[in-house]
């Protein structure tokens, strides 16, 4: 036989349903349905968990002399199964905004896309582009507002404004923090050392274009949830343009060549001494 | 016609909206405020009714301040402005917030615009009895704007105008005298707008200084008496070189 209990209503339910009247007149509290579970909060830790994929990527973005490099892998990971190792992860905003992607794919995607929007209403309404600073700020308040339902997120929004270039750090924890280094994912800790020991404000552009592409590849070496395509995207007063893309297996290759080995030879060419 | 006033949701056969009508008309019985902009100052000037002896004259106040970089001045039902200007100075503060920069003179003047034009589509309200006059600086351009709203919701820019009591006189005067001016002349065309129909006297007249080093700056009686005086002067030497050399008799 079922056991049937765990379907029914919990006391808390039945108790809430005689005050239905006072609800009627609108004097009771809101309420809503709660899971018919015993252990309430495990049962929500563990939704929130199945729901909040590992941030299992490296992307960082730095400013300096000349604007904003802001660069990324291309490795999707469920577990221990790559799904993908081409995935867009820096997103073009407009032509002078970008956000990169670390957390939920979907997330990040469908945020940014709706902060795209809400960019471009700004612009119509107010006849003038909007600021990295308030930009970042719209996609924080969004955030805020879903606050512990299960948004993953850690996106960098990256561009240059009226005040110069902007860099702010936006997640899905509601947090907001502008800076001119970041690296966000599982690599990040790899990417940092790099980044950090070669970083120079008055680097040239290609310089700072060859630093974080070094920074992704050595995340990408290694962290096993990051790999694929390190890119690497530069905002200037003119707005972004993506500088290169690079397979990280090719990178390797270029950075520690394989020295040419000794031919040994062969059999037959040894003359029996 | 008397039937179309009730819910003013309702358009006379005509096409006219009847109480945003009377509330214009409510605006014309309003003490008279004057607005012009200059290339780097921008002068509001209203009409004072002159307080009664018991009265603390700060606590009357017709040029109020918006923001840091805007100002408004009004003619209408006072009650309606506080209102109106309390929405409008939790709505600067409210962009500061979400999109951490200060309002742009077009945006706060087409959210008030927008609030009074809201007034006169919606069931069991009256639109607001009052034409604003908004001035200030562009954050980051430093442009100076003027801007009048009015009951029915619409907006302009403006490089002067005058609104309330006698405003098509003020205008008219305004049409013929206006110059880009700068600084302290900037002011005497605002004062001397205003005193073609308000009668002489520092203490009839209301005037605010708007830069964007020092934000708005409302001139103390003293002042506006010496401007006043100046103007007056200024009139009479006109009037006298009119009337040319005295002929021999």
């Amino acid at each position: 036989m079922l056991d049937l209990r765990v379907l029914e209503p919990c006391s808390l339910q039945s108790s809430l349903a005689a005050c239905a009247d006072s609800q009627v007149l609108g004097t009771a509290p809101p309420t809503f349905k709660l899971p018919a579970v015993a252990d309430l909060d495990g049962f929500q830790k563990a939704a929130v968990q199945m729901v909040k994929p590992a941030k299992g990527t490296t992307t960082l973005a730095f400013v300096f002399k000349h604007g904003v490099i802001v660069a990324a892998d291309s490795r999707a990971s469920m577990g221990n199964y790559i799904s993908s190792q081409t995935v867009k992860k820096i997103l073009e905003i407009n032509r002078y905004l970008l956000g990169t992607m670390a957390g939920g794919a979907a997330d990040c995607q469908f945020w940014q896309r709706n902060l795209g929007t809400r960019c471009r209403l700004h612009e119509l309404a107010n006849k003038r582009r909007i600021s990295v600073a308030g930009a970042s700020k719209l996609l924080a308040n969004t955030l805020y507002s879903y606050r512990g339902m299960g948004l993953s997120m850690g996106t960098m929004i990256a561009g240059w404004d009226e005040s110069g270039p902007g860099l702010y750090y936006v997640d899905s924890e509601g947090g907001r923090v502008e800076g001119k280094r970041f690296s966000v994912g599982s690599g990040s800790t790899y990417a940092y050392g790099v980044l950090d020991t070669g970083f120079r404000f008055d680097m040239t552009v290609d310089e700072a274009v060859e630093l974080a592409r070094r920074a992704i590849y050595h995340a990408t070496f290694r962290d096993g949830a990051s790999g694929g395509v390190a890119s690497v995207y530069y905002v200037g007063p003119q707005g972004f343009k993506k500088m290169s893309g690079d397979d990280v297996g090719e990178l390797h290759y270029k950075y520690y060549p394989v020295p040419e080995a000794t031919v040994e030879a062969e059999m037959e060419d040894v003359t029996t001494s | 016609m008397a039937r179309y006033d009730r819910a003013i949701t309702v358009f006379s056969p005509d096409g006219h909206l009847f109480q945003v009508e009377y509330a214009l008309e409510a605006v014309r019985k309003g003490n008279a405020a004057v607005g012009v902009r200059g290339i780097d100052t921008i002068v509001l000037g209203v009409e004072k009714k002159s307080t009664a002896k018991l009265q603390d004259a700060r606590t009357v106040r017709k040029i109020l301040k918006l923001d840091d970089h805007v100002s408004l001045a009004f003619a209408g039902l006072t009650a309606d402005a506080r209102v109106l200007v309390n929405r409008a100075r939790v709505e600067c503060q409210s962009h500061r917030l979400t999109v951490e920069d200060p309002v742009t003179v077009e945006y706060i003047t087409r959210f008030i615009a927008g609030l009074q034009q809201k007034y006169t589509q919606s069931g069991g309200v009256r639109p607001f009895g009052i034409s604003t006059l908004i001035v200030g600086f562009d954050p980051y351009t430093k442009a100076p704007s003027l801007y009048q709203t009015d009951p029915s919701g619409t907006f302009s820019a403006w490089k002067a105008n005058a609104t309330g009591r006698n405003s098509n006189s003020v205008r008219e005067f305004l049409e013929k005298n206006y110059t880009e001016t700068s600084g302290i002349e900037t002011v005497k065309l605002a004062v001397r707008a205003l005193l073609e129909v308000v009668e002489s006297g520092g203490k009839n007249i209301e005037i605010a200084v708007q830069t964007f080093d020092e934000g708005l700056r409302l001139l103390d009686e003293a002042e506006v008496e010496e401007i006043v005086a100046g103007i007056e002067a200024e009139k009479a030497a006109a009037e006298a070189a009119k009337k040319g050399p005295p002929r021999d008799s």
